[in-house]
């Protein structure tokens, strides 16, 4: 095993794609996430890979559609309004089903908003974000150390189900500095995707990768196709067979009041629960590390036995809806959240605790 | 200093190599088997500007990498003091540049530490190295820095393209020990009447 490097998230993000067998990174600068083009702008061409910085983030996500049509491990990355643009490109990969990563380092919004860290893309991520019955599986770390591994789980997600898999980190990641242990290089081989337009030993004629199905029974169908796909999804994650990139829980076990945060939330609410703790007060964690499929069924067992859930976010209430969702009325779900780029302190949360607790 | 946790907030001017001192100090904890973590500030800044990050080191896995209140605040200019002086802990440090910072009425609650660290980086030939007087100063006062691995290390840590600072950044941190090591700073507290924003 290699020693422990001291490494920017962002920086992590491009090495950790390079080590999962990207050769191929399409994209386009924006504050708080440039350090991934400028390291893959250095590091793709060690590799003999192609590093492009297009015209434009709608470019960028096209190109990424043409190079996972040819089979390639592609990534693209940007900040909140450049992956506003990206969508268009996100609905027809997904539409393709073409397998690809897409980063996403949060900024504060809407509209150019700020480049402060914020979480106010969760319903984007999470719900699609493009036109049309489609899904993206979500990841969120909360360390650069995860932020390694998950990059990697990315891409093996992308091809185990031909879908877009989005990385959704914030500002605060994207540009801290953690030790880091770097993982060994996967291995890639084009053969193991017979659809791709690129596989030179694929059966039969061409292959065709398109999205568009003028015949509305053939379109119904394939929307049920991707259906279906979305819930095999959804089910392998629920038999735990991606346990390690789930859900995290902390100190649940007698907890009375649960709090749910994702991201650099969850550092910040593990804080919080220590300090509840030492005064009296039985805090725990739970701590969704996929945003979609959504760990419902962890929340939905909490709350048979805990009093009640506090959501914290950097963003007006999103991710609290699926929690609302998952508790599905059985226990108080409340909401305590920052916006606009500002990130909530740990003693603010703490005050948010105390009054729920102890509402005298 | 507490044995198993340092919070550091680290602040001055753009270009007085702020985030690469905080980096210096978080290396120097990895290096030593200790849990780290560094926040750049990155806010819309022009040349010229404040720059401040954060850095901790702890004996256990961080929780939270952000700091409300620091256990040290070392600054390298007046604006620096000015915002966050209020925040240290009581009982905590204020290391400063005594170069660039007059000596005035502080908080009564915190050891100060004097460092001239820019005249000690001008004696050495470069201005610029006077981070790494602090960081010398600072790994003094550590107790989860290893300062002999950190000579070791430290000419590793300069970038490919600054090779020939290599050596004067190495001097400066050994200044900025031996200056906190043979007791030439100032330290103490000051009797606190107003605080004064400076």
């Amino acid at each position: 095993m290699a020693d422990k490097v001291l490494m920017k998230g962002n920086e992590v993000i491009g090495e950790a794609a390079v080590l999962a067998g990207c050769r191929y990174y399409f994209g386009y600068p924006i504050t708080p996430q440039s350090e991934i083009p400028a390291y893959l702008s250095r590091r793709l061409p060690e590799v003999e890979g192609v590093f492009l910085q297009a015209e434009s983030e709608v470019a960028a996500i096209n190109m990424v559609y043409g190079a996972a049509s040819a089979g390639a491990r592609v990534m693209t990355s940007s900040s909140s309004p450049g992956v506003s643009l990206k969508q268009e490109g996100l609905s027809y990969i997904a539409g393709a089903e073409l397998p690809c990563v897409v980063v996403n380092v949060v900024r504060g919004g809407p509209g150019l908003g700020n480049i402060s860290p914020a979480q106010s893309d969760y319903w984007q991520a999470t719900r699609g974000g493009g036109h049309g019955d489609y899904r993206t599986l979500v990841l969120a770390p909360n360390s650069v150390q995860e932020i390694a591994d998950m990059t990697i789980a990315a891409f093996e997600l992308a091809d185990r189900f031909r879908n877009p898999v989005l990385l959704l980190v914030d500002g605060i990641l994207g540009q801290m500095m953690e030790p880091v242990q770097l993982p060994a290089p996967l291995s890639y081989d084009l053969n193991q995707k017979p659809w791709a337009l690129g596989n030179p030993n694929r059966k039969g004629g061409r292959n065709l990768c398109s999205t568009i199905f003028l015949d509305v029974e053939q379109l119904e169908e394939h929307n049920w196709h991707l259906y279906q796909k979305y819930q095999v999804v959804t089910d392998e994650f629920a038999k735990g067979a991606y346990q390690h990139l789930a859900v995290e829980t902390h100190a649940v076990d007698d907890a009375e009041i649960i709090l749910v945060g994702y991201g650099i939330i969850s550092r910040i609410l593990k804080t919080v629960v220590e300090k509840a703790r030492k005064r009296g007060i039985k805090a725990g964690l739970v701590r969704p590390k996929t945003l979609w499929p959504f760990p419902s069924q962890v929340l939905a067992d909490l709350a048979a036995r805990t009093k009640q859930f506090l959501v914290v976010e950097m963003s007006c209430g999103q991710m609290v809806e699926d929690v609302k969702l998952a508790v599905n009325g059985r226990k108080p779900v409340f909401f305590f959240g920052r916006t606009g780029g500002t990130v909530p302190s740990d003693f603010e949360i703490l005050n948010e605790v105390d009054k729920l607790v102890r509402p005298d | 200093m507490s044995a198993e946790v340092e919070r550091i907030i680290l602040a001055g001017f753009g270009g007085q190599g702020i985030l690469f001192l905080g980096k210096i100090l978080a290396e120097a904890g990895m290096r030593n088997g200790k849990h780290v973590s560094w926040i750049p500030s990155y806010g819309p800044e022009m040349r010229g500007g404040t720059a401040n990050c954060t850095v901790i080191i702890s004996e256990h896995p961080i929780a939270s990498p952000l700091v409300t209140v620091p256990d040290t605040v070392i600054a390298m200019n007046r604006p620096s003091v000015a915002k966050f002086n209020v925040r240290i802990k009581a009982g905590g440090m204020l290391m400063y540049n005594s170069s660039l910072i007059e000596r005035q009425e502080f908080r009564d609650d915190i050891r100060l530490v004097e460092i001239p660290a820019s005249e000690i980086a001008d004696e050495l030939g470069n201005a610029r190295v006077a981070n790494l007087v602090m960081a010398g100063a600072y790994a003094k006062f550590s107790k989860l820095i290893d300062y002999e691995g950190m000579v070791k290390a430290l000419p590793q840590l300069i970038p490919a393209s600054k090779k020939e600072l290599a050596e004067i950044n190495l001097a400066a941190f050994e200044r900025g020990y031996q200056y906190v090591k043979e007791k030439k700073y100032m330290f103490g507290r000051y009797v606190y009447s107003v605080f004064k924003g400076i």
